[in-house]
């Protein structure tokens, strides 16, 4: 729950305004309720305190009157009949009826008196505070407070209690009590507390109902100008915003539009300049085709009268002839590196076991490694290596490794390695020549780069052998990784999926670096 | 004379070049440069073997190839500057019994064109049973139930090469080393699309072949009478 509201906290612009508006406004209604609340409650506490403690005084003074009365002929007696009577104009004097419960009490200092006491409704007399009780006794005079008024057989309740002391004679005296309940006044209150509380909740909600639609009118176009942005990198170029009005959202959806506008401008100028220039590099190399044909044939013809010419004319042709090879296998790799630079190398995926194909090719290249005198030893497990692959590119990327190891291994052996994992299958190439440097690792599989310009190249190799393999090894989802060392050789590395269009991370099951513990 | 050989190219100095190769190996060339003319060239020169380059002005070798064909089972050997997948396919389904992509060797294109042009060499009476038909190879005929079934040489020859060896399970690359006459290692979709061309004519439903079968993985076998 609360992870979730966290989450939506970040998540949701909308969520947080609606969320910061309503704790800021509960916190100001409650601030201004609580203070008005404070006022209203201590106005009618007060003007109620006054008006009680003046009907009090109204029932003492009748009291006094007939206190004095009676002590016309001296102190009167305690006498039931008195207190009666004191009690009597005590209550009368309300013309409302019982508003108020009154106590008489013994007051007097002198503890031989003997005074009745007197109450109305049953009130207790615990209803007086004890120190009230004191403060009265000692004063003489008129104190009130606060206090809860308790009844013997009724719930109690809150109220005031207004007390004085009602002298008779010399030595006794009359604790009077008046209790005003609250009754009517918390019944006030608690209208005025209930509305209050109506009003603040109803405010609160009103107003986070309004923020939340403000925030919608204002998040909505932003969501949708994220979603839009989100299809325009996919590559939906054309998707725009909808502009509606002059306002600053209006804004924003214009000088979106005009960005996914000016970009989708520029990309198409670019693919149709990418575009351009790979049809015009397909275009040559098939224009060139016919030519190259003709002049094959040709050469081919020459190259088959050769006994009968004279020796610079035989060289010659031996030249014409060999060249026309390099410049065939050229226009070839320039027309495969074209059509991967435009995307149209499709796979053509079967079933195929590495060794076998890795076989023909270590075949197809022995003769070639026989004239360099170098050996291939083929490393192969026991059981099949089979990986979703299209031979034929496997097969030239291999012939491609082989090549290159040829030619760089100096003539020492070659080893070809074959092994398979749990999901992914492997070749490996390791010749033992002069080996890469860090620079040259970065660097091998540029296109028409050599490792030594200064070294003639005996093999003729079209110097896209490498950049064909990568590519090749892209096409299948693969890694061709490289290792090297100058002095020691360099080993390539073909992983593939097993299965194609597997995610193949990092392993592989043979090892990059030869010179691992175990190889 | 080996055989008539109609070149259909708009390039004069390849046309003239594979003249002067043809010639050498005794062959008898015959030039046309109009993809629009071809049909009517064929008509007139009646060649054993037809050159073809996809690239024509007026109209495509493919289309040519489809009008050559729908008269005619002689050879065609197409001339292509491509190998994208789709234009060989669609080379090849048009009716064309092999390829050669540009450049190829003069020797190269040579052997195929003989490959295609054995035919015309002598064969020995010889009659192979392959389910209800019956297959007379020196006659390069095919009957079912006495109705003559109407094969190019190519499908023929694929057919009687499989129907020899019943028993035998042969590969596309043996296939290509057999019928087409290939050397190296090539384009074993030659072998699948004839393959299928084959049983479009010959098997009572073609989706469930019953004379040409194929075995998974590896490739092709008649139909053996003693299984």
């Amino acid at each position: 729950m609360f992870r979730a509201l966290t989450r939506r906290w970040r998540r949701s612009l909308a969520f947080r305004v609606v969320a910061t508006t309503l704790v800021a406004a509960t916190v100001l209604v409650g601030v201004s309720l609580g203070f008005l609340l404070i006022r209203v409650t201590n106005g009618l506490v007060d003007a109620n305190t006054s008006r009680s403690i003046a009907e009090a005084n109204v029932g003492l003074a009748a009291a006094q009157q007939v206190v004095l009365q009676a002590s016309e002929g001296g102190p009167p007696p305690p006498s039931e009949g008195l207190a009666d009577s004191i009690m009597n104009s005590l209550v009368t004097s309300d013309d409302r009826g019982a508003a108020y419960e009154v106590l008489l009490l013994e007051g007097s200092s002198a503890a031989d008196t003997q005074l009745s006491e007197r109450g109305t409704n049953l009130v207790e007399v615990s209803s007086v505070p004890l120190d009230m009780r004191t403060q009265v006794r000692e004063q003489g005079r008129e104190v009130w407070t606060y206090t809860t008024i308790q009844y013997v057989n009724q719930p109690s309740e809150p109220g005031l209690v207004v007390g004085s002391l009602l002298t008779i004679g010399t030595e006794t005296a009359y604790e009077v009590y008046y209790l005003f309940p609250y009754g009517e006044l918390q019944g006030t209150l608690d209208l005025v507390r209930s509305t209050a509380w109506i009003a603040g909740l109803l405010l609160i909600g009103l107003l986070g109902l309004l923020m939340s639609l403000i925030a919608r009118h204002v998040v909505l176009p932003v969501r949708q100008a994220a979603r839009t942005a989100e299809l325009v990198r996919a590559g939906h170029l054309e998707q725009r915003l909808p502009v509606r009005g002059e306002d600053d959202l209006a804004a924003l959806a214009l000088a979106f539009n005009d960005m996914a506008g000016s970009l989708q401008t520029q990309i198409r100028q670019l693919e149709s300049l990418s575009r351009l220039q790979q049809r015009f590099v397909s275009d040559v190399s098939h224009e060139l085709r016919t030519p190259l044909t003709t002049i094959r044939m040709a050469s081919d013809v020459i190259y088959e009268s050769r006994e009968t010419m004279p020796p610079s004319l035989l060289r010659s042709s031996e030249l014409l002839h060999d060249q026309l090879d390099r410049f065939e296998s050229l226009l070839a790799d320039l027309l495969e590196i074209s059509r991967f630079d435009a995307g149209a190398a499709q796979l053509e995926t079967e079933s195929t076991d590495l060794r076998v194909v890795v076989g023909a090719a270590v075949e197809a290249a022995r003769p070639l490694a026989r004239a360099r005198g170098c050996e291939i030893v083929e490393l192969f497990p026991d059981q099949p290596c089979v990986a979703a692959c299209d031979p034929r590119r496997i097969e030239r990327i291999v012939r491609n490794l082989l090549s290159n190891a040829i030619e760089h291994g100096e003539g020492h052996p070659i080893e070809v390695r074959a092994a398979v994992g749990a999901s992914c299958a492997a070749v490996s190439v390791r010749d033992f020549g002069r080996g890469l440097d860090d620079d040259d690792l970065d660097r091998v599989f540029d296109r028409f780069w050599r490792a030594d310009p200064s070294r003639v190249r005996n093999l003729g190799g079209t110097g896209l052998g490498l950049s064909i393999a990568l590519e090749d090894t892209r096409l299948h989802g693969g890694r061709l990784a490289v290792w090297g060392r100058p002095g020691q050789g360099a080993l390539f590395r073909l992983t593939l999926p097993r299965v194609a269009g597997q995610d193949l991370g990092e392993t592989s099951p043979l090892p990059l670096d030869p010179t691992e513990v175990g190889v | 004379m080996k055989g008539r050989v109609l070149v259909v190219d708009d390039d004069p100095a390849l046309s003239e070049m594979l003249g002067i190769v043809l010639q050498a190996d005794g062959f008898e060339p015959f030039f046309e440069s109009d993809g629009s003319r071809a049909l009517e060239a064929f008509h007139q020169t009646r060649p054993d073997l037809v050159l073809l380059d996809v690239m024509l002005p007026g109209k495509d070798g493919i289309e040519v190839c489809r009008a050559i064909r729908a008269e005619s089972g002689v050879p065609i050997v197409m001339l292509t500057a491509k190998t994208d997948t789709v234009d060989v396919v669609l080379g090849l389904e048009s009716g064309a019994d092999d390829y050669v992509v540009k450049p190829f060797k003069a020797k190269e294109l040579i052997a195929r064109i003989r490959t295609r042009l054995r035919r015309l060499d002598d064969e020995k009476p010889e009659l192979i049973r392959l389910g209800d038909l019956s297959i007379d190879v020196a006659g390069h005929s095919v009957r079912r139930d006495g109705q003559v079934i109407d094969l190019t040489p190519l499908e023929f020859d694929l057919l009687v090469c499989l129907a020899r060896k019943p028993w035998q399970v042969f590969s596309r690359e043996v296939l290509l080393q057999d019928v087409w006459g290939y050397r190296h290692p090539a384009d074993t979709r030659l072998v699948n699309v004839h393959v299928q061309r084959l049983r479009s004519k010959i098997e009572h439903d073609p989706e469930n072949p019953e004379l040409v079968l194929t075995v998974r993985g590896v490739g092709y076998k008649a139909r053996d009478e003693s299984d």
